[in-house]
């Protein structure tokens, strides 16, 4: 009987608790550091998000798998509760006690910045591609789409018939968004005045990563969360939407 | 009874992502357009509705504020499963694409903060 086979075991087997219990160490130790270091200035959920990025990194070093820790046998419970499913959840449970007035009264503001949030991002990726030398509408739009967010990436690139790796390519560009806006925001927060649902929202509109989002939001108030992640939500729907089509004939346009 | 607060939560959840897909479908699209955010409106329309026909009991209320305190731990869960090395190893062309899309974003957001109604 080997004892690091039976503690093994049982953790894989559980993998879900395990998570809690990961995730529990990291958020402890984050607020530590935070009060330790920085005299709580830094938020503990940013430091913990961070540390999470950190972990991914050296999981995916260690798998050479494309989910983090989560490729790790004994931490794949972490892959089901960072999921998307309870993601969602969680997300849909901060709109409670959310004030319509709130809502309301950025409206306008709100849907602008998905329109503009989603030009904006393309047309960065469309030009990047451009110096970089490609020529071909489909290769432009599809990594302009990819720096839109991950998913409407490969969802314009497959619908336009792009080549794989430019579709490779247009996800990493969608990732490379969504891990900076994560740790981005929390560095910014003051400066750009994302402190009010107002604020909140147009930040939503113009990031629209789902996961940088929420992640971001999250290390600056939770109270924001709601705000920013009603956009968010609206932004790759859109952005599929808009990509393959206007978005596309524009390129076309010019080559 | 808590199950009850789980419960509208995980209604307002599911009616809401069906709808995006409707959505996604009408407009041609293979993505769901809004779902959650159409969930979110939902819980925000029901729980307004609910408070003032009549109370949710306290309980049922923790149902679903347990989930939104949930959230943070569940977003460190999920940066730990992000793709890091592949966003690393996209090169150039991702991380210059993503980083100036992202640095400009965050310098409008002042700038689109000034819309009011």
């Amino acid at each position: 009987m080997d004892i690091f086979e039976i503690i093994n075991t049982v953790l894989s087997k559980n993998g879900l608790i395990t998570s809690f219990v990961f995730v529990g160490c990291i958020v402890w130790f984050s607020y530590f550091l935070s009060n330790k270091l920085t005299r709580g200035k830094f938020h503990g959920s940013a430091i913990a998000i961070l540390l999470g990025l950190v972990f991914a990194y050296l999981g995916g070093t260690y798998t050479g798998g494309k989910q983090g820790v989560a490729d790790i046998g004994l931490l794949s419970g972490v892959g089901l509760l960072g999921g998307a499913m309870l993601r969602d959840f969680a997300i849909v449970a901060t709109a409670y006690g959310v004030k319509l007035d709130d809502l309301k009264a950025s409206g306008i503001a709100g849907v602008s910045s998905l329109f503009i949030g989603v030009a904006l991002s393309f047309f960065v990726g469309a030009i990047v591609a451009i110096i970089f030398g490609y020529t071909d509408a489909i290769s432009i739009t599809t990594i302009g789409a990819g720096t839109v967010t991950f998913v409407v990436g490969p969802v314009t690139g497959s619908a336009l018939g792009a080549s794989s790796e430019v579709i490779a390519l247009s996800i990493a560009a969608g990732l490379v968004k969504s891990i900076l806006v994560m740790i981005g925001t929390p560095l910014l927060a003051k400066y750009i005045g994302l402190n009010n649902p107002n604020s909140a929202m147009i930040f939503g509109g113009l990031m629209g990563t789902n996961s940088g989002v929420a992640a971001g939001l999250a290390a600056v108030d939770p109270k924001l969360v709601p705000y920013g992640a009603m956009t968010a939500t609206f932004y790759t729907g859109l952005g599929c939407l808009l990509a393959p089509s206007i978005l596309f004939l524009i390129i076309e346009l010019v080559y | 009874m808590v199950i009850y607060g789980v419960a509208l939560l995980s209604l307002c959840m599911l009616l809401g992502i069906i709808l995006g897909e409707f959505l996604g479908r009408l407009f041609g699209i293979d993505a769901n357009i809004g779902g959650i955010g159409i969930a979110m409106l939902l819980l925000i329309f029901l729980s307004d509705y609910l408070k003032k026909s009549f109370r949710l009991g306290d309980i049922t209320e923790k149902g679903i504020t347990f989930w939104s305190m949930i959230y943070i731990p569940i977003v460190v869960a999920m940066a730990s499963k992000q793709n890091v090395l592949g966003a690393i190893d996209g090169g150039l062309i991702a991380l210059l694409s993503g980083g100036v899309a992202v640095l400009l974003s965050f310098l409008l957001i002042p700038v689109l903060s000034k819309i009011k109604k």
